[in-house]
């Protein structure tokens, strides 16, 4: 930790995807040493990801969307580190930021897919670009295999060049999902279904709002027009009520949902489908930032005009802030890299100078804060929530032992039903059921204040002090 | 019927064995172990603590741990996570990976 050089700041940067690139390159261009760490083989983060180099792909863009902005992405970053301006840490999984006595902050990370093995980067300030993760409600049946996450479809499809079987279901609601069945579809797989539980009349509703974003309508009418070329049917205001098979998924129930989203009776029809693609909305990844003491806006972590969160020395950008894409990731990364190179060299940032920036910043939030109102699960999903469904995968805690914890335990708050019941105690810590199991038990999902944000070995734990 | 190899004109290097439970199966250069496993027409390869019940990838990023396995006798590896190599010896893992120990 002596590698510094006086006189030149040093950021690090935690996340490459669209925002840390964006902010990485901005701050790069600064005079401003950053040092980008991401999980993952290679920079792009789950929009960008990028097949393993050694599938040798000369045509990853079929699988992409914005293809043009990541090369810029991509050439940009390539000439940061060429220059030594940007050290990229791939295989870096960061489980905590450290803020030291002397204001400056220590980053730890576990290296590449096994995380056994620690590494510690010093900096100055940190830029916060952690990206979010998918929300899925449980239903039965989601514990078979064959039932994905729609992001994990399309992160096996982009990453590894793979499908898991041949015929496909996508539900749930939410943008995600037409990118994820024109993917699957347009990679050979027979999409039977894409199952929305939004219907047209809640676009309606909005058409405003969304009617100001003419990039963004088109970009909804070019899904929609690929759909069709592939013979995807729409099923809008329905859901999956039951996921189908003994040891694999064999197929899915779907039925429509009344106005107020109630599934009518009645109207439930098999799909046989041996994949199940779902999600329900995505969710930032903020456990860096509460472990920093960053306040939160509901699950989002608050920033300020500048991307600045309360904390001095963090920056944050992109989904972390709030979910709402890839431009407006770009926008917020951009805004943060700059400020973050101001700031650390003592000087008050000119917001005029990111005027475009901070100008699609405002637009695309509007946008997505519409779009939030239009997709939303179906309202009485939970009744569909039978009492031996496992809600909490890891711990294979049910709906009934959820709902006894509430009913005859007198549990009040999230944090009560996971200690009666263990739901979101396993390898996940609760992030795949926390949505879940606030539902069940009509509880807000409240932010899960976890000190590491992933599994840490003990000898790591143990040896993480011992320079200090 | 068009492939994810053929859409993205992919052309990754000889194909080498790795050992499911000790039958040999076919991966790729570049694939994680789940992605081969589906490839072999595999998609569960774990069975839970409690109910013994089969799983396999849910979230494929990382974060779900639901697609756990032992790879190379370290049990408790993400599939969807670990790149595979020419002969490594991958095992379908029950309960907590480590039941069969002394």
């Amino acid at each position: 930790m002596t590698d510094r050089e006086p006189g030149q700041p040093r950021l690090a940067v935690i996340g490459a995807g669209p925002a840390g690139l964006a902010a990485a390159i901005a701050a790069a261009a600064r005079g401003v040493r950053v040092t980008l760490l991401d999980s993952a083989a290679e920079a792009g983060g789950q929009f960008y990801r990028q097949p393993a180099a050694e599938l040798r792909a000369r045509r990853p863009q079929a699988l992409h969307h914005e293809w043009r902005t990541w090369e810029r992405l991509r050439d940009g970053l390539d000439a940061h580190v060429r220059a030594g301006a940007v050290r990229h840490l791939t295989d870096h999984h960061v489980w905590l930021v450290e803020r030291r006595a002397d204001g400056r902050f220590t980053v730890h990370a576990l290296l590449g897919p096994e995380q056994e093995d620690p590494a510690e980067v010093c900096a100055d300030a940190v830029l916060l670009a952690t990206g979010g993760y998918e929300k899925v409600l449980p239903f039965p049946g989601w514990t078979l295999p064959g039932v994905i996450t729609a992001g994990g479809a399309q992160a096996m499809l982009k990453g590894t060049l793979a499908t898991a079987g041949r015929r496909a279901v996508v539900a749930g609601t939410g943008p995600l999902l037409l990118p994820v069945a024109t993917g699957l579809a347009s990679a050979g797989v027979e999409v039977a279904a894409l199952v929305e539980s939004a219907g047209p009349r809640a676009f309606a509703g909005r058409a405003r709002a969304l009617a100001a974003q003419p990039g963004k309508v088109a970009e909804g009418a070019r899904y929609g027009a690929r759909l069709l070329r592939h013979r995807v049917r729409l099923l809008a205001r329905h859901t999956v009520v039951e996921a189908h098979g003994a040891d694999r998924l064999e197929a899915v129930t779907v039925a429509a949902l009344d106005g107020a989203g109630r599934v009518r009776p009645g109207t439930g029809r098999r799909i046989p489908c041996d994949t199940l693609a779902v999600g329900h909305g995505m969710l930032p990844h903020t456990d860096l930032a509460e472990t920093l003491g960053c306040r939160l806006d509901g699950h989002a972590v608050h920033v300020d005009d500048e991307q600045r969160t309360d904390v001095p020395g963090v920056w944050a950008a992109g989904e972390a802030t709030g979910i709402g894409g890839a431009a407006l990731s770009l926008a917020e990364g951009h805004i943060a890299g700059r400020s973050a190179a101001a700031r650390l060299r003592g000087a008050r940032p000119e917001p005029a100078e990111w005027a475009a920036a901070a100008r699609t910043r405002t637009r695309l939030r509007a946008f997505f804060a519409a779009l939030d109102s239009v997709y939303a699960p179906p309202a009485h999903w939970a009744e569909q929530v039978t009492d031996d469904t496992v809600v909490c995968r890891c711990e294979e805690v049910t709906g009934g032992a959820i709902r006894a914890a509430v009913a005859e335990l007198g549990a009040g708050d999230a944090r009560t039903v996971k200690l009666l019941t263990r739901a979101g105690m396993g390898w996940c810590q609760g992030r795949v059921c926390g949505p879940g199991v606030a539902g069940l038990a009509g509880c807000e999902l409240t932010p899960s204040r976890r000190p590491f944000a992933r599994p840490v070995p003990l000898g790591v734990l143990a040896a993480a002090g011992e320079d200090d | 019927m068009r492939t994810p190899r053929e859409l993205a004109d992919a052309h990754p290097g000889p194909a080498f064995t790795v050992t499911l439970d000790g039958r040999e199966i076919e991966a790729l250069p570049g694939q994680t172990v789940a992605a081969a496993l589906w490839a072999a027409g595999v998609t569960s390869w774990r069975t839970t603590r409690g109910e013994g019940r089969p799983r396999g990838v849910f979230c494929g990023i990382g974060v779900c741990f639901d697609c756990l396995i032992t790879v190379n006798d370290r049990a408790n590896q993400r599939a969807c996570l670990v790149p595979l190599h020419a002969g490594d010896d991958i095992r379908t893992q029950e309960g907590t990976g480590h039941d069969d120990r002394p």
